[in-house]
């Protein structure tokens, strides 16, 4: 099966601190889990590869501090890589590092090609601007100018994500945590992004809320063909989501396959800890 | 040739917490042909379940062959294929059908069953005919459709999750226990079920601890303890009772 995957990361390096003699040696092994006891240097993310393909959603799990969220910054230019390459597979561009690119280009793939939902809607909102404001801003950067089409798909989107429309002038401040995470989705959703980046973004709401934006997310893979990575520390949710799923453990992959392979088969000692973990 | 081969298969379990590493199965070893149905008997521990999940990339096998012949890839290694192949061929050309239900919550029973049409590019017209067509002719009860499946009985589960398998005409299903837990009347609506499969030309693949039951229905039947087929209709004279 010849698939060209929408993107491909490879060799994705980020650390934190210069590294030293010590840490460059991989005999000497002066590296504990991800922190370099000589220099202090931290290796957030470690030689991290993987594709990502058209329409499915690939599931990131491990525990905290293991690389999951760094990963995505630098996925998303929030944060500058150390090392590695992404390829978009865009027309004329398919060969094109991502992370080489202007930061005015930059910014055209965040506006145009992807789209991120972060955990904490604080750093996804203006959280004093109104709801269909957010959506607007989003809609300008990506080039609309034309107001009553902006509102029509604001509007669209908001009812989506089932945010009633009398309350879209409000500012999402005055939301609770669920509604402030579907006007983000909806907000990461209005350029038509065919990548779509989703940070643990249904951690710490509660179960009926939880399964309201899982069902979204469903929704949107099913009907606009996006594809996605999700990063969850939570087994249940990617089984729910994912169709495979990558290991991560202090900034490695340590195991990847098909979600339900991962789950009932797990083959890394660790994977089998968090599996067993399972209630 | 034969749409399945699996040759000199085997399956360990490595469970680094405790040091160990089990043997599930091995050393087996049988085929069939399109259209046929192997049932694989044997008691529980022997390993059957680990045969038909490693066919399914739910475990990763780690020892032989499983060949087949995909419509698409032409003749494939399944303990090889990439991932994304996988994927491809479960949504496409192989089903998996067992008691338990694990699906999406908040679904029901109807969208479960469309959902498994529209990921393969169905047209949702099609999709709400064909799921109707489907319900039915598996003689779920109408007042079912609309409900979620968290409260159906065994029986009603594993009707779904056949509806759900076969709506998408896979070529080769693997049927897990379909039978344990059943009462007997179930058990006969299951065999008919079965037969209707079969009818259809689907090549079959059932795990079943009950041999009785599978009297006259099985082409072929594989002992886990003598790891070998034990019975083979296409050759000798069905045991038709």
């Amino acid at each position: 099966m010849h698939e060209t995957p929408i993107l491909r990361v490879e060799n994705l390096c980020k650390q934190y601190g210069t590294g030293c003699q010590e840490c460059q040696d991989k005999e000497r092994n002066s590296v504990e889990k991800n922190y370099c006891k000589s220099c202090g240097t931290v290796f957030a993310v470690r030689d991290i590869s993987l594709d990502l393909y058209r329409g499915e959603i690939l599931g990131i799990v491990g525990e905290s501090g293991s690389g999951k969220s760094t990963m995505m910054q630098c996925l998303y230019f929030d944060t500058d890589i150390t090392s590695g390459a992404a390829y978009i597979n865009r027309p004329g561009k398919e060969n094109e590092n991502v992370f080489e690119l202007s930061s005015q280009q930059k910014r055209m793939i965040r506006n145009h090609d992807y789209g991120m939902v972060y955990q904490n809607p604080v750093h996804g909102l203006k959280m004093n601007f109104s709801s269909i404001g957010n959506i607007a801003e989003k809609l300008i950067a990506a080039g609309n100018r034309n107001v009553s089409d902006m509102e029509a798909t604001g509007k669209r989107l908001l009812t989506n994500v089932h945010i009633p429309l009398h309350r879209m002038k409000e500012e999402p401040e005055k939301f609770s945590g669920g509604m402030q995470q579907r006007v983000q989705i909806a907000k990461a959703l209005s350029n038509n992004p065919p990548i779509l980046f989703l940070d643990e973004v249904t951690t710490g709401l509660d179960l009926s809320v939880q399964a309201n934006v899982l069902d979204l997310i469903k929704k949107i893979q099913r009907e606009l063909q996006i594809s996605m990575i999700v990063v969850s520390h939570d087994l249940a949710v990617i089984r729910m989501l994912a169709d495979r799923t990558i290991v991560m453990l202090n900034g490695e992959i340590i195991e990847e396959g098909l979600t339900d392979q991962v789950l009932e088969d797990p083959q890394h000692a660790y994977t089998q800890q968090l599996v067993y973990s399972l209630l | 040739m034969s749409i399945l081969e699996i040759a000199g298969f085997g399956k360990r379990f490595t469970i680094h917490h405790l040091d160990k590493t089990m043997p599930a199965t091995e050393n087996i070893h049988f085929s069939l042909e399109a259209g046929e149905f192997i049932g694989i008997v044997g008691k529980s521990g022997s390993g059957k379940s680990t045969i038909l999940k490693s066919i399914y990339r739910t475990y990763l096998p780690d020892e032989g062959k499983i060949l087949y012949d995909s419509q698409r890839f032409g003749l494939v290694d399944l303990s090889q294929v990439s991932d994304r192949q996988m994927l491809y061929l479960r949504k496409y050309e192989i089903g998996y059908v067992s008691q338990f239900l694990n699906v999406m919550p908040r679904t029901t029973c109807r969208q479960l069953v469309t959902n498994a049409l529209l990921e393969m590019g169905e047209s949702e017209i099609t999709a709400n005919v064909e799921t109707e067509k489907t319900l039915a002719h598996f003689e779920l009860d109408p007042k079912l459709w609309d409900s979620y499946p968290n409260t159906f009985s065994g029986g009603e589960k594993l009707r779904l999750n056949i509806a759900m398998a076969t709506v998408k005409k896979p070529r080769l299903l693997l049927l897990d226990e379909p039978t344990a837990s059943l009462d007997q009347q179930s058990k006969v609506r299951v065999r008919e079920m079965i037969e209707k499969l079969k009818n259809n030309g689907t090549t079959l693949v059932g795990i079943f601890h009950d041999i009785e039951f599978m009297e006259g229905l099985c082409d072929k039947v594989f002992d886990m303890k003598a790891k070998k087929i034990v019975l083979d209709n296409k050759v000798g004279v069905g045991s038709e009772s």
